[in-house]
């Protein structure tokens, strides 16, 4: 990978990647925790349908922009409607994984580009 | 915090993402002149880092989810301009791929999450340490900073959500975007972010940059002063 030709790890960056596969492990909790103590969505980012069970009606504008795109792996699962919690969260560990390894490297790809000294 | 499609009008998401658009432009202008090649491994980690801790959904018991960002950590190791290019990408790989938060509102997302709060942790970092090396003043400043930029970035984005029913109404005077006001949405996530989430920010916050002075504080931009360690 482009990230292991030029750049050599030090003992710290070493320990800090490992923080973060462990974090990314851990992730989880963020499905867990919300289910045990019965919380929703955050504040201001319900569905169409959820806001509607709410207010009793959709406003017109979001009804049209929210469906502006919809992502490949939305909500940080591989299959939203899988009942089992188990599946879901490896669903998003593996989306974890995904979406940090692609942020790194992004951010990588980009600070190269930019960095000349 | 992540602003879906939707719930901002666009005479509210288009000038943001003409800030923001201008802000990247000046970031980029920064970080390479304040980052060296050493620094490009931390960036990414950086942008990861807040990637992976946004995915941790705290709970308000009964209520609503949120969480912490980890921006204010990585503008006091990094710099704020390092943090806004880490951010950013997190935040637009986050819209594009998982859906959290609406390409309409990245501008706005970005600039909320990846532009104000770091550069106001930053600063209050800066002001609450008033120049101490003293481990418990350290961690105070950046307890506070983590607290406080988290909660202020929460109103923020409140204040977007609840002026939508002042400027977007139809005809009938139904609101088009967001259905709530500044009178709800600004206590709603003020509260939570306050009680919760901001805490959570603050901790995180501490613990990194203490571990960071502890093993690698040549690398801490916040103890730099033109180039030189202080």
């Amino acid at each position: 990978m482009f990230l292991r030709r030029e750049v050599k790890m030090n003992k710290l960056q070493k320990r800090i990647l490992v923080f973060l596969i462990i974090l990314v492990l851990l992730t989880p909790a963020g499905i867990f925790l919300p289910m045990v103590f019965n919380a929703g969505d955050a504040w201001g980012e319900w569905s169409a349908e959820t806001l509607e069970q709410t207010i009793g009606y959709v406003p017109e504008g979001l009804k049209k922009n929210s469906e502006t795109y919809s992502a490949p792996i939305p909500d940080y699962t591989l299959n939203e409607k899988d009942e089992s919690t188990t599946r879901q969260s490896l669903y998003y560990i593996v989306s974890g994984i995904l979406g940090a390894a692609i942020t790194l490297g992004a951010t990588m790809l980009i600070s190269k580009l930019i960095i000349r000294k | 915090m992540h602003i879906p499609d939707g719930y901002l009008s666009p005479q509210t998401y288009v000038p943001l993402m003409g800030v923001f658009v201008v802000t990247a432009a000046v970031a980029v202008k920064k970080v390479k002149k304040e980052m060296s090649i050493k620094h490009i491994p931390y960036l990414g980690m950086a942008a990861a880092f807040s990637f992976i801790i946004m995915m941790f959904n705290l709970p308000v018991p009964g209520g609503t989810t949120g969480h912490a960002v980890g921006a204010a950590a990585i503008a006091i190791i990094l710099g704020p301009w390092s943090a806004v290019l880490s951010v950013s990408v997190a935040l637009i790989i986050q819209a594009l791929i998982f859906g959290d938060g609406g390409i309409t509102a990245i501008g706005a997302n970005c600039f909320n999450i990846g532009v104000f709060m770091p550069f106001v942790a930053y600063y209050l970092f800066k002001l609450l340490r008033f120049k101490s090396h003293r481990p418990g003043r350290i961690f105070f400043a950046s307890f506070t900073a983590g607290y406080l930029s988290l909660v202020l970035t929460a109103i923020l984005t409140a204040a977007q959500f609840g002026i939508q029913p002042m400027i977007a109404t139809s005809p009938e005077g139904i609101p088009l975007y967001c259905p709530y006001g500044l009178n709800i949405a600004v206590p709603a996530m003020a509260i939570e972010h306050l009680l919760i989430f901001g805490i959570v920010e603050g901790l995180v916050t501490a613990m990194i940059v203490r571990y960071f002075i502890k093993n690698e504080s040549g690398l801490v931009y916040v103890f730099k002063k033109g180039g030189k360690n202080e």
